[in-house]
């Protein structure tokens, strides 16, 4: 019994393993990068990359934690539909539309009590990513339409669409963006604030943490998640077996929808002169998911680990403009560690054969 | 002094802390046909894997024509002149046959592909071992059997000289393994040397010159065949004596638990009727078999009356209930069991575990599932009760993977699963494809103690021997339609071919 029980925790270790030399792969590639950009300036510029958050002291790291909120959430989103075997690579317009519902509630529902204020925008959030992820569900489950198809036309329709409402309802001309949303619908600090003194935190990353945990649990506990793996891994069996895959391809893209409207909720709704801006561009917060889902392995806890790295190493890629590089390189480094992050299986091959030799070494000694 | 083209010594291969292969040494001459014989696990794919390149063994040397020689990877093998079947096709679905048949080896002219010979060697390799087989066709269209003759194929284009046949006639009808038989035989004499990998005795005492026995992953010795019985065979392979006809007492059957009535299922592609205004019953304590050849509607049939296919007229009846229209989950929850024909397809979850595998039928149920939550140490409990009811052996228990498990014990599992939920009626499809005389035994027995137990059990086999041992009253099917409706005690396995081949005995006899 106790041998079945390490040779799970070995796989785990394994995958970290292989995610952290990803990463270890990709800082090196960025070191290159700086080499030919400054290379006067190459060691400070990797250093500064490593310290990311960690140089303004709690205010850097609240920083951090404030920009992996919204990622740790299309990270889930991404990661869900993943276990069934979905690509949803909608994530930015479910995040998109979830985020101006929630700016719509913020600013027009005053008369709500500011204790409950915020919770309906991020239900309303929710309900937005959640429609938002039907779509491309339904339409996978009924006329086997590509969801990777289905959900990339989204992303564009919620953007128009979103832009559109934003000027029609809660435009602030000056700024070519969203105006203000009242004070009773900002996250409550819960005496965060109090923790990071002039920090942008609020309970934010602590509701992202708690759907990481209800991730975890879903999958790996119930019957539902059971079931939702089956028809990932094998749609044969689990029709074989009964199961309604029709209904769980729609329900996983709900689900993974709701994840990513409450990360637009969650950015947000708060004090920190955050607001929608009127572009033409597809909300980055989409594409980082995809991003931390693939170096999480689709595990929630690595999601929420990657998501924390890739904000760490961001703020320091802004300050990478202190020693006049761009801050763009940042997300070259980034997608090269995703990049690597796709040789996962060869870095995991490497540790395996790594720790046999050792082991061999260490019983013929 | 003997000409071996295979020497393989003192092979020894581990997975983690279990030995599939433990001290193996197997000699292959030059021109004969070498059976390796085992149970399921005994370690005979991993022993051939080895040989083909596709595992590195931790010991042990493999020499060719006496030199030493390392295959590292499958590609090595195919320059070495080694080709395989293996048990479970390694084909592409999408591809056509004649695609499929030379990949890995296409002729090209200015980087464009060159067919026409492919074509002109494959279709002249077709005839030469009457393989009647549709260059054109898609893999996914065409039955196991033909898509096994592909992988034949595929080996003899190119130009092999070691066969290795993993169980290769666990698909075939019996006239298709008699000229697979020929065929090996042929083979031998144009100077080829066969590895053959089986269960099967008969088939050992038929084609093979020397056998080696495996047990638990260890060599138990080499044989001559032609000095040895089947049953010193048997008692080599499983390390007790074996009985080869199953026990079975008279039953009378009670009343009619599954009753299929004018049951039409038409093809998609062609419009022809596959199942074809088919009806019958069958009764509680009864083991009804369906026989024929692979492709003759008997999969399509058992989908129609499971509900993985739709059907397009009839009925279907159990105990007295229609449940033509019902869910797949409704009708398993009636009573309906299924050991489906192609396992991993729908027989198990291949990334899942053992224990998960185990709970896919009523893993929903209130003994696994309180309030939306799985009972884990309830799973726990009931996946070492099957394991040890059921002798599924594996490298880690209830825990290992389903994908690295052996293919007889992947059945065991889908059988036990099936099995234990106490059905009405179990349908059976190729339930010991692949599986050696213990296991087929135990099977036989556990359908037995169905039929005793007073269920109804509908059986569909491709091999006379299991339908003539196995069941009370014979269906046989031929092109969509039940041509014959007998007892086993009034017809001879000559009659059931003739039956099978579309040719009934009412010509022969009136």
């Amino acid at each position: 019994m106790l041998k079945q029980k390490n040779k799970k925790g070995n796989e785990g270790v394994e995958s970290f393993l292989s995610s952290v030399l990803a990463v270890a792969a990709g800082l090196l590639f960025g070191l290159f990068i700086l080499l030919i950009t400054n290379s006067n300036e190459m060691f400070s510029g990797f250093l500064t990359i490593l310290q990311g958050g960690f140089v303004d002291g709690m205010s850097g790291i609240s920083q951090t934690l404030y920009l992996a909120t919204p990622i740790v959430m299309t990270g889930l989103s991404v990661g869900f539909a993943w276990k069934t075997g979905l690509f949803n690579i909608g994530a930015s317009g479910q995040f998109t539309v979830g985020a101006y519902v929630a700016v719509l509630i913020g600013v027009k529902c005053t008369g709500l009590p500011g204790s409950i204020h915020w919770l309906i925008a991020i239900l309303g959030a929710a309900a937005a990513g959640a429609l938002w992820g039907l779509v491309p569900g339904f339409l996978k489950a009924v006329a086997n339409v590509n969801e990777v198809i289905s959900s990339i036309m989204m992303n564009y329709i919620g953007l128009y669409l979103t832009n559109l409402l934003i000027t029609k309802t809660v435009y602030d001309q000056t700024g070519n963006q969203s105006v203000s949303v009242a004070k009773t619908a900002y996250l409550p600090k819960a005496g965060l604030d109090k923790l990071f003194p002039e920090a942008n935190l609020n309970i934010g990353i602590l509701i992202a943490v708690l759907f990481v945990v209800g991730m975890y649990i879903l999958i790996n506990k119930t019957a539902f998640g059971y079931e939702l793996k089956a028809c990932g891994k094998n749609p044969d069996a689990s029709r074989y077996a009964g199961i309604n895959a029709r209904k769980n391809i729609i329900l996983s893209m709900v689900i993974a929808g709701a994840l990513s409207g409450v990360g637009g909720a969650l950015l947000y709704l708060s004090d920190f002169g955050k607001h929608m801006q009127v572009l033409d561009v597809i909300a980055s917060q989409g594409f980082s998911g995809i991003s931390v889902a693939l170096l999480g392995l689709s595990n929630p806890f690595g999601i929420l680990l990657a998501s924390l790295f890739i904000a760490h190493i961001t703020i320091g890629g802004y300050n990478l403009q202190l020693l006049s590089f761009t801050p763009e390189l940042i997300d070259i480094i980034i997608s090269a560690i995703i990049y690597f992050g796709a040789f996962s299986l060869l870095f995991k091959t490497f540790i395996r054969r790594w720790t046999k030799k050792s082991k061999r070494e260490e019983t013929a000694s | 002094m003997e000409q071996y083209v295979i020497e393989m010594e003192h092979i020894t291969k581990e997975f983690g802390s279990f030995k599939a292969n433990d001290d193996i040494t197997l000699k292959l001459k030059k021109g004969e046909i070498h059976a390796l014989l085992g149970e399921n696990g005994a370690g005979k794919s991993t022993l051939m894997s080895v040989l083909f390149g596709l595992y590195q063994p931790e010991q042990g040397t493999i020499r060719m024509n006496g030199k030493p020689v390392t295959i590292n990877n499958p590609n090595d093998a195919n320059a070495l002149g080694i080709g395989m079947v293996h048990q479970h096709f390694k084909l592409v679905h999408n591809f056509t046959v004649l695609e499929s048949i030379v990949l890995g080896h296409e002729s090209v002219k200015h980087r464009f592909l060159k067919m026409d010979e492919a074509r002109k060697k494959v279709v002249e390799l077709s005839e030469r071992y009457k393989f009647k087989i549709d260059p054109d066709a898609l893999i996914s269209d065409i039955t196991v059997g033909m898509q096994q003759r592909v992988e034949i194929l595929k080996m003899l284009y190119c130009d092999n000289d070691v066969l290795i046949f993993d169980e290769p006639t666990a698909v075939l009808t019996p006239q298709e393994i008699d000229e697979l038989m020929k065929v090996m035989k042929q083979l031998v004499s144009e100077g080829k040397s066969i590895l053959f990998i089986t269960h099967k005795l008969a088939e050992i005492k038929a084609v093979a010159d020397r056998c080696t026995v495996l047990r638990k992953g260890r060599c138990i010795g080499t044989i001559d065949v032609a000095g040895a019985s089947k049953e010193e065979m048997s008692e080599m392979m499983v390390g007790r004596k074996v009985d080869f006809v199953v026990e079975k007492k008279e039953m009378k059957p009670l009343g009619t638990a599954l009753s299929v009535r004018d049951m039409t299922i038409r093809s998609k592609r062609t419009g022809k009727n596959v199942v074809d205004h088919v009806s019958f019953e069958v009764k509680k304590g009864e083991i009804v078999c369906i026989a024929g050849i692979d492709g003759n509607g008997q999969s399509e049939l058992v989908y129609g009356i499971t509900g993985l296919m739709g059907i397009d007229e009839g009925q279907v009846f159990l105990n007295g209930k229609d449940i033509t229209k019902e869910s797949i989950r409704r009708k398993c929850l009636d009573g309906v069991a299924h050991i489906p024909e192609d396992r991993h397809k729908h027989g198990m979850v291949l990334d899942y575990t053992l224990k998960e595998n185990l709970i896919l039928q009523n893993y929903y149920t209130p003994q696994f599932d309180k309030h939306g939550f799985l009972r884990f140490d309830e799973i726990d409990k009931y996946a070492e009760k099957l394991i040890e009811r059921y002798d599924i052996r594996s490298a880690h228990g209830a825990e290992s993977i389903a994908r690295g498990m052996s293919g007889g014990n992947q059945q065991k599992a889908v059988i036990a699963r099936e099995l234990d939920r106490n059905p009405e009626i179990v349908i059976a499809v190729q339930p010991v494809r692949g599986l050696d005389v213990g296991a087929i035994e135990y099977i036989h027995r556990q359908i037995i103690a169905q039929r005793d137990a007073g269920k109804a059990v509908l059986l569909v086999s491709f091999e006379l021997d299991e339908v003539m041992n196995v069941s009370d009253r014979i269906l046989v099917m031929y092109e969509g339609k039940i041509v014959a409706d007998v007892k086993p005690e009034d017809v001879t396995i000559q009659e059931l071919g003739l039956y099978m081949a579309g040719t009934g005995k009412g010509d022969a006899a009136c």
